[in-house]
């Protein structure tokens, strides 16, 4: 290069590159600020804002569901347990293709239709950084494949959780209930604060009676997360507490040997201790195991259950409502005496028919030609019909429906489980709005034996007797005795409503009480052929009833002995209560398919004596639990042993 | 045969006493990259969660790199002048080869040698300001219509290369490097405004021939929000770690963002903003500083040096090195796409923080040799 010759240039060139230098060191010092800036704005301005997200990044909040409260019989057995179990959780939020990726796991880990659809179903419920179920009670076999496999899954992890357990299944179905997946309908009416992080809630029984002391509160954890989510460790645990435990009435070998009683017969049984509305048994027949239930149960059992002719899913107990027949007597005489229109001695000529006074329609006996004169106690004891045609005509509806509503007919219990139905107790009004007919006299005469529009169920009429046998004192009937925080924690025991007297006169219980153990054990009594009080330590006072599923239309009824026949109409009843001078348990046993309620129910309910009182020294059994001394206080009654 | 080794190995020994007896380096410059290399070491120890292996290694590149500063700084820049396009036309038949056989983490960018491994697109930075200088060198400047075409294809060839690779970020930065030799060499303003306007009018068809995931990147910096989970998690992470430094920052190895691997690239592309978060305000303030005094000693190097190849070359090369630094902080801070421009001599990696130091390297021989006639 020619260097020299270009001198006098070379001052211009180095002026023209200085100044193009020193503009663009001023462009970029400019653009410096620029980002300068912006890191003031990010540091100082938003510093607060990017701090609680740099928070939020690393902290999450972890909820702990509360353990639910385990429930005990009255002995201490565990009827509801929780069970460690493993589940797969998905963080939608995770997953970039959701549905790819299920087809992807379905591969590795067997998802039902239903699993899938459930999942996108609380997809909807949950945000999107939260852990949702996906798989509940995983086997140990798709556990370890999706271990292996689980790198392949983002955002898909399997966490351990508590399962419901009911390790008597089927045994008390129908009084625990089951618990179940919140849905979307409950979601919507849960406190999302004390439901975090829960996956299930009491759907049917005690479960769902007592959702609120089962369920505890929920407790949670901070914990550090890194970017992969992975806990790097607890930052604050606040834990839960659990539900409460509770413990109930109800005796696991009584409602076992009930049901071993039963015999698979489709039917219900109840027992009370007269004393203080304990529900000491209370068993259906069919039933079903409800741990089918509670991680979600698969469209075939479920098919299944609805499908069966015998209803197992249908609480008869406390639900089924069948005509009285003639269990209703011994209320219907009590209510003769109490309320003066008759007295224990006055008697009835029963000829085999009875006419409404002026009219030529016949009641019919059950004994073709009648059973001759009887008073109170020969009427119950040989469930004279007439005497009680007469009664109910004489008492007349009003009255009738007055008194039988005190011993909680026509309405629910009030027992401490759900969807209890009241059974239907006859009257002009409800005829009227229910089939907008008129009442006619007839119907008054033949609910004097428990037929006609009557419906009751098992538990009512168990209730009604417990009430009759403990001094006309009528407690509600609880399944509940008491409650704790713990095993460790004192029972404390559940409060339950003041009992109310219903009943004036305690010789007119005895008169009553004179019947039912001649229907025991009179020769003439209906049960004394089933020998119910045979062998037994204890006085056993009874009543059968036989209640008509269709009314008569031909004379073959009278002759016809077949007894699968008469078990394909008659309904069976037989309730009893023992020992009858100081009662300590009532039962109500009711056979949907009974040929006469002293053969066929009669025995079942013996049984359960035998169990409760003969089996079984009283000296060794537990002691009635606190409630009910603590709400007996004050109230009167018959001295209770 | 003795005699042989001793001779050669005396011939090496005066060579080296040659190069190294007077460093003829700019103090102030050189102290500058000392500061900025110290930090990059610490802010890198807190980086790679205390790995020491890592910040050794790093260390190993810097000694490296200054010591072939230390050499290059000895070459007259007539003699650099003259190797300059057989320097460019090493680091594109490099490029080419690493376009027919290379080898890569997703994109192609790494070269393996055998021995070393590095990426030629970081040659091509200091490659192509040095050869658009020796171009525009003996023509006459502010340069011609037929020069700023000659120059385009200078710059065009590489840029696609390396775009290619597709590393859309380096190839726009070699370009730059290329296009601010015009600028300084006095290219008239009016001619700077219709070359804007030209690439604003060829900026969609640019888009048309982009990959899928560089308009993704465009797309998620205008819009991070809509994508939290891919690759706007990279720039809102980023973000949450700067603005939860505030202004004196969570200290020394404390930044959770960084430690919890929440921000990706931490140790490379996304360094600064783990000084972010640990050094806050201050320390990002002190970093741009260090960073404005090295570019502004460059430029001032530049403005008293001895001829025009000189002048362009160390004026270019210190405005681009101030460019990757405005593109790594707007990127770390949500003012620009990420486009995976490391940090100058503060990211971790090797031909980068070599390939600058050898930069800087020229430019000190360009201020050894100010005075020097060639």
């Amino acid at each position: 290069m020619n260097g020299r010759s270009e001198l006098p240039d070379e001052r211009a060139k180095r002026a023209r590159f200085g100044r193009r230098a020193l503009a663009g060191f001023a462009i970029m010092l400019v653009m410096l600020l620029g980002v300068a800036g912006r890191f003031v704005y990010l540091q100082i301005f938003e510093h607060t804002e990017y701090s609680t997200r740099a928070k939020a990044n690393r902290v999450r909040l972890k909820h702990l569901p509360p353990p639910r409260g385990l429930v005990y019989d009255r002995e201490g057995r565990l009827l509801a347990d929780n069970v460690p179990a493993f589940r797969l959780d998905v963080i939608p939020d995770k997953v970039k293709h959701m549905d790819d990726m299920l087809q992807r796991l379905s591969a590795i880990v067997p998802l039902t239709q239903d699993d899938i659809q459930r999942f996108k179903q609380s997809l909807k419920q949950h945000r999107a950084f939260e852990q949702v179920p996906l798989k509940f009670r995983m086997t140990e076999s798709d556990r370890d494949r999706f271990a292996i496999n689980q790198w392949q899954f983002p955002g898909v992890s399997i966490d351990p959780y508590l399962t419901r357990n009911y390790p008597y299944g089927d045994e008390f179905a129908h009084v625990i209930g089951y618990v179940g997946r919140i849905d979307e309908k409950e979601q919507q009416r849960l406190d999302p604060d004390r439901y975090a992080g829960t996956t299930h809630i009491g759907k049917t029984g005690l479960e769902k009676e007592y959702e609120n002391l089962l369920h505890g509160t929920p407790g949670y954890e901070l914990v550090e997360v890194n970017a992969n989510q992975r806990p790097l460790r607890v930052l604050q645990r606040v834990a839960a507490k659990p539900g409460k435990n509770l413990y109930l009435t109800i005796d696991e070998r009584l409602q076992k040997a009930a049901i071993a009683a039963l015999g698979g017969q489709t039917g219900a049984a109840v027992a009370i201790d007269p004393r203080n509305g304990n529900v000491l048994a209370m068993v259906t027949i069919p039933s079903f195991d409800p741990n089918l239930f509670v991680n979600g149960i698969s469209q075939a059992d479920y098919s299944a259950l609805l499908e069966d002719p015998e209803k197992p899913l249908l609480n008869r107990a406390m639900r089924g409502g069948y005509p009285p027949g003639s269990t209703v007597k011994p209320f219907l005489g009590l209510g003769g005496l109490e309320l003066g229109l008759r007295k224990a001695t006055d008697t009835v000529m029963s000829t085999g028919t009875w006419y409404i006074p002026g009219s030529s329609r016949g009641y019919r006996d059950d004994v073709r030609y009648g059973s001759g004169r009887v008073d109170l106690v020969q009427a119950i004891t040989q469930s004279v019909n007439t005497y009680f045609y007469s009664l109910a005509y004489q008492m007349g509806i009003q009255r009738f429906d007055g008194w039988m509503a005190k011993f909680g007919f026509g309405s629910p219990t009030g027992i401490d489980l759900p969807d209890e139905t009241g059974g239907v107790l006859p009257s002009p009004e409800w005829k009227r709005k229910t089939f907008k007919q008129p009442w006619y006299p007839g119907e008054t005469v033949i609910a004097g034996i428990g037929q006609g529009y009557w419906m009751v169920t098992p538990l009512q009429l168990a209730h009604a007797l417990a009430t009759l046998s403990g001094g006309g004192l009528s407690h509600t009937p609880h399944l509940l005795a008491a409650t704790s925080d713990g095993l460790k924690a004192p029972e404390v025991a559940y409060p339950q409503p003041p009992p109310v007297q219903i009943t004036h006169d305690p010789a007119d219980l005895a008169a009553v009480r004179q019947g039912m153990l001649g229907v025991v054990y009179s020769p003439l009594g209906t049960a004394y052929q089933a020998g119910v009080g045979k062998d037994f330590p204890y006085l056993i006072a009874g009543k059968t009833g036989t209640a008509e599923r269709y009314s008569r239309t031909t004379n073959a009824y009278n002759t016809n002995k077949n007894l699968e026949y008469l078990a394909e109409r008659h309904r069976a009843w037989f309730i009893c209560y023992a020992p009858a001078d100081h009662p300590q348990i009532a039962i109500a046993v009711a056979l949907e398919h009974g040929a006469w309620g002293g053969s066929a129910a009669a025995p079942i309910a013996r049984k359960m004596l035998n169990q409760w009182l003969a089996d079984t020294p009283p000296s060794e059994r537990p002691p009635v639990p606190v409630t009910a001394i603590a709400t007996q206080s004050g109230a009167q009654g018959p001295s209770t042993p | 045969m003795n005699e042989l080794v001793a001779s050669f190995s005396g011939r090496a020994f005066r060579i080296g006493r040659r190069i190294f007896s007077r460093p003829r380096i700019d103090l102030p410059l050189a102290i500058g990259l000392l500061v900025l290399a110290l930090i990059g070491l610490t802010v890198l120890y807190s980086a790679s969660n205390l790995d020491r292996s890592m910040v050794l290694g790093q260390a190993a590149r810097f000694v490296a790199g200054a010591l072939l500063l230390l050499a290059v700084s000895r070459i007259p820049p007539t003699l650099l002048r003259a190797w300059t396009p057989w320097f460019y036309l090493l680091s594109s038949f490099l490029l080419i080869v690493l376009m027919v056989l290379g080898e890569g983490r997703g994109a192609e960018r790494w070269l393996d040698l055998g021995v070393i491994r590095f990426q030629p697109s970081e040659l091509m930075k200091l490659a192509m300001p040095m050869m658009v200088a020796w171009y525009l060198h003996p023509r006459p400047l502010p340069p011609r219509w037929r020069d700023i075409i000659a120059v385009g294809v200078l710059i065009g060839i590489p840029a696609i290369l390396v775009g290619k690779q597709p590393d859309l970020g380096t190839a726009l930065l070699i370009a730059a490097s290329g296009l601010f030799v015009l600028f300084l060499a006095g290219l008239q303003w009016w001619k700077i405004g219709a070359m804007l306007a030209g690439i604003t009018a060829v900026a969609p068809i640019a888009w048309h021939f982009m990959h899928d995931y560089q308009r993704e990147r465009v797309m998620t910096f205008l819009h991070p929000e809509n994508d939290p989970l891919g690759t706007g998690w990279h720039i809102i992470q980023s973000m949450i770690a700067v603005g939860s430094g505030g202004v004196l920052g969570k200290g020394f190895n404390q930044g959770t963002q960084s430690k919890l691997e929440f921000l990706p690239e931490h140790t490379t592309d996304f360094i600064f903003a783990v000084l972010g978060e640990e050094f806050g305000l201050v320390g990002v303030l002190a970093l741009l500083v260090v960073y404005a005094f090295i570019v502004g000693r460059c430029l001032w190097i530049a403005a008293n040096a001895r001829d025009t190849y000189s002048r362009l070359v160390a004026g270019s090369f210190g405005l681009a090195f101030m460019v990757y630094v405005i593109v790594n902080g707007g990127m770390i801070s949500g003012l620009l796409p990420v486009v995976g421009v490391p940090l100058p001599l503060v990211s971790y990696g090797g031909t980068s923080a070599i390939t600058l130091l050898t930069g800087f390297g020229v430019v000190m021989s360009i201020h050894a040799h100010r005075k020097w006639t060639p």
